[in-house]
């Protein structure tokens, strides 16, 4: 392929891992479990879509694969496997107070992106030139907003987010630098994160039956100091 | 092949228990496949410790990453006699709890799922494979945690979920970050962990020690290692007893296998530190656990609080770095699964004759039920090491390694956190089997609902009482005599951990 098309697939894909940056911020800003939701199936589909760029790029039929993958596992199967299992009333749920307010999450958040530039500097330094690019830094920078993200939030479905947000960060690194993972692992893994969905779509739907809540958030009753009041209910 | 069939009989159980069928099939088919599997897994182990290796002879799909050495034979074993004994546990377990007939076989299912789930942890050599199988133990046992659906049981299995998905995530990452070490070292080997081994003195430094400490992190949350500890008390004490003896015996030391792999990857990048890194979380582990040991109020969260302690003194003897510390790692945990599953039946004893887990209302127990009185005191003295037990030998022999290696420091530390730790447990225990019941401090406390019937006796179920003599005997006899056999899978095991 000629270098001007070569380019054009590299400011491509950085516009992707550009976007998919923003989706990241965006699932720890906001307040709607429905819009959420979606910017996690934007996200995913931008790391499908960057893994395609980087197969076109790299001639790799095996990006191709994890493209397919992604596309079909997270977009489609995950909301409807969540809608199966854990009842659609938790997209409904709206998170009055978080944990920090909006302003300083996407502060920490901010710092937390700046971060990981600094931690992807010495690992881009370390792989072959044809690895490098925005992937690594940018997937770090997923990573850590969801992880971010699962101690800012209260609510089930935006915490089960943050952990997909957190696999699509390592995927969106692992496209870049290992590409050459065999497609059965890829496979695998990609149900993992179905399984994932389901268990915890499970949970969520029995949290919802016997405690009358999805603020999974605000569940504290097992502590050692303060276990008084929890353990005389248990032992009742 | 039989590893193949190992694999698969959990799985076939999975699903004949859910064919609804007389009352006891569910339990006695998940007994009879776990003793079969204990029974294969023996075989394996004791070719390996003759010096056979077994390697799939299969190369199809997910089979050609099939492949079992010491340190292999030695988990896969330890899972085996942990799922058979809790198996039969289950049997008198579950019968006490009044279940329906469907929510029965769901816990079957989900208990021949889990086993399934940790039986592949030690037997695949591929790294993402293994890092799968991880996410599928706690995926698998999430609702077995949930499994009585209190608020307490549901908090703990969500916590448990969420943490030990958060540090998946991060180990995922790192597996990659593995992998492209791999590549950038130019080897062609196949990415499985002799590969590595092999690739290792090629790899850029960087890489490796970035996916060592992110796997590190991210799999020591499921181990249980202290920052990352917190889920564990909870999981491990809401679950039902059975569960509680595979989660705290047996899975916690599969995951601290995946770990222990990298050792010797890492041993081949200068300046690694890899076991200063684990020297220190295994000290502040240990360390941690052996203070909030003192002030537990939950006999079933002490018990927990006792496997963070032991995946310290794991790590931190692996930190320590001779072979024969290894050997003493090794030991440790043979000892940790056999009597920390012994424990949590004792334990669910316990719960079955008072109907609670909290320490102070527990009371005079031995006059209640002296088969629980009498485990519960075996159990405790044996987690806590003292003398004739399994646990005692291998804390002794670590701590004597750490001596040989000049580590004074760090062996005193250990030392004295043993210690703590055993006070800590034997106090509680102490109370709790010969306390004076209740009624004769004359209501001083607010526990007034099992005051009525103090010499009421209470029989543990027949199954039960069997798989705590069958636990109980290698806690005995671990203490003092080591067979051949195993002697040789523990070498071959600590020679693993290095290059």
């Amino acid at each position: 392929m000629s270098d001007t098309t070569n380019q054009l697939l590299d400011n491509l894909n950085a516009l992707a891992a550009g976007l998919f940056l923003l989706t990241a911020f965006g699932i720890v800003a906001m307040r709607q479990a429905r819009g959420c939701m979606n910017l996690f199936i934007v996200q995913s589909l931008l790391l499908a879509a960057s893994a395609a760029l980087l197969g076109l790029r790299h001639h790799s039929a095996h990006l191709y694969g994890v493209a397919l993958v992604n596309l079909i596992s997270k977009p489609i199967i995950v909301p409807w496997l969540l809608r199966r299992t854990a009842s659609a009333e938790i997209y409904t749920r709206r998170e009055i107070d978080q944990v920090l307010n909006i302003p300083t999450a996407l502060l920490i958040a901010l710092a937390l992106a700046i971060l990981s530039y600094f931690l992807g500097q010495p690992l881009l330094n370390s792989v072959a030139p044809e690895f490098r690019g925005p992937n690594v830094p940018i997937g770090i920078a997923g990573l850590l907003l969801g992880a971010f993200t699962l101690t800012v939030r209260r609510e089930a479905l935006p915490l089960l987010i943050g952990l997909l947000v957190m696999e699509n960060g390592a995927f969106f690194t692992g496209i870049a630098i290992s590409r050459n993972l065999p497609l059965l692992v890829e496979l695998a893994i990609a149900t993992d994160g179905l399984i994932i969905v389901f268990i915890s779509g499970v949970l969520i739907r029995a949290v919802q039956k016997h405690v009358g809540t999805t603020a999974v958030g605000e569940l504290a009753s097992l502590k050692e100091a303060a276990a008084e009041p929890a353990a005389k209910e248990a032992g009742k | 092949m039989s590893v193949f069939i190992i694999l698969l009989l959990p799985l076939i159980a999975t699903a004949l228990v859910c064919i609804p069928f007389k009352r006891h099939w569910a339990s006695g088919v998940t007994a009879v496949s776990c003793v079969a599997v204990l029974i294969l897994s023996a075989r394996i182990a004791l070719q390996v410790a003759a010096g056979d290796s077994v390697v799939s002879t299969l190369k199809m799909g997910l089979l050609k990453w099939i492949a079992v050495d010491g340190l292999s034979a030695l988990i896969l074993l330890l899972i085996a006699f942990v799922a058979a004994t809790a198996a039969i546990y289950s049997v008198g377990y579950m019968a006490h709890e009044n279940l329906t007939p469907w929510k029965l076989r769901l816990y079957y299912a989900n208990y021949n799922l889990f086993i399934f789930s940790m039986l592949a942890i030690p037997v695949l050599a591929e790294p993402t494979l293994v890092w799968i199988v991880v996410e599928l133990t706690t995926l698998c046992s999430a609702l077995l945690v949930s499994f009585e659906n209190t608020r307490e049981a549901l908090e703990a299995a969500w916590k448990y979920v969420v943490l030990s998905l958060m540090g998946a995530g991060m180990a995922l990452f790192g597996f990659l970050v593995l992998f492209a070490a791999m590549q950038a070292s130019g080897s062609d080997g196949v990415y499985t962990w002799k590969g590595l081994i092999a690739a290792a003195p090629l790899m850029p430094p960087v890489l490796l020690q970035t996916a060592f400490l992110l796997i590190l992190i991210g799999l020591g949350t499921k181990v249980g290692l202290v920052p990352m500890h917190t889920w564990l008390p909870d999981a491990h004490s809401q679950a039902p007893s059975p569960v509680c003896a595979l989660l705290s015996g047996i899975e916690t030391s599969a995951i601290l296998y995946v770990i222990l792999r990298l050792f010797p990857v890492m041993q081949a990048s200068p300046n690694s530190h890899a076991e200063t890194w684990a020297l220190v979380l295994g000290l502040i582990s240990v360390g941690t656990a052996a203070f909030l040991l003192l002030q537990v109020r939950d006999y079933k969260r002490m018990f927990a609080f006792s496997t963070v302690e032991h995946m310290g003194i794991i790590l931190a003897a692996v930190g320590l770095g001779a072979s024969a510390a290894g050997y003493g790692a090794m030991q440790q945990i043979v000892s940790h699964c056999v009597t920390k599953s012994f424990c949590f039946f004792a334990a669910g004893a316990v719960l079955m004759t008072m109907g609670t887990r909290e320490i102070s209302a527990v009371r005079g127990l031995i006059r209640r039920s002296p088969a629980a009185g009498a485990a519960l005191v075996f159990g405790g003295l044996a987690i806590a090491g003292a003398p004739p037990m399994a646990v005692f030998l291998s804390e002794f022999s670590i701590l004597k390694a750490g001596l040989t290696q000049k580590q004074y420091v760090a062996t005193g530390l250990l030392a004295i956190f043993i210690v703590i730790a055993f006070f800590g447990i034997m106090l509680h225990i102490n109370r709790m089997v010969f306390g004076a019941p209740e009624n004769q401090n004359n209501g001083t406390t607010e526990k007034n609902h099992i005051e009525p019937q103090p010499v009421e006796k209470f029989h543990v179920p027949f199954s039960c009482r069997l798989a705590l003599i069958l636990a109980a005997v290698p806690v005995f006899v671990l203490g003092v005599y080591i067979p051949k056999p195993l002697q040789d899978l523990l070498t071959q095991a600590a020679a693993a951990l290095t290059r």
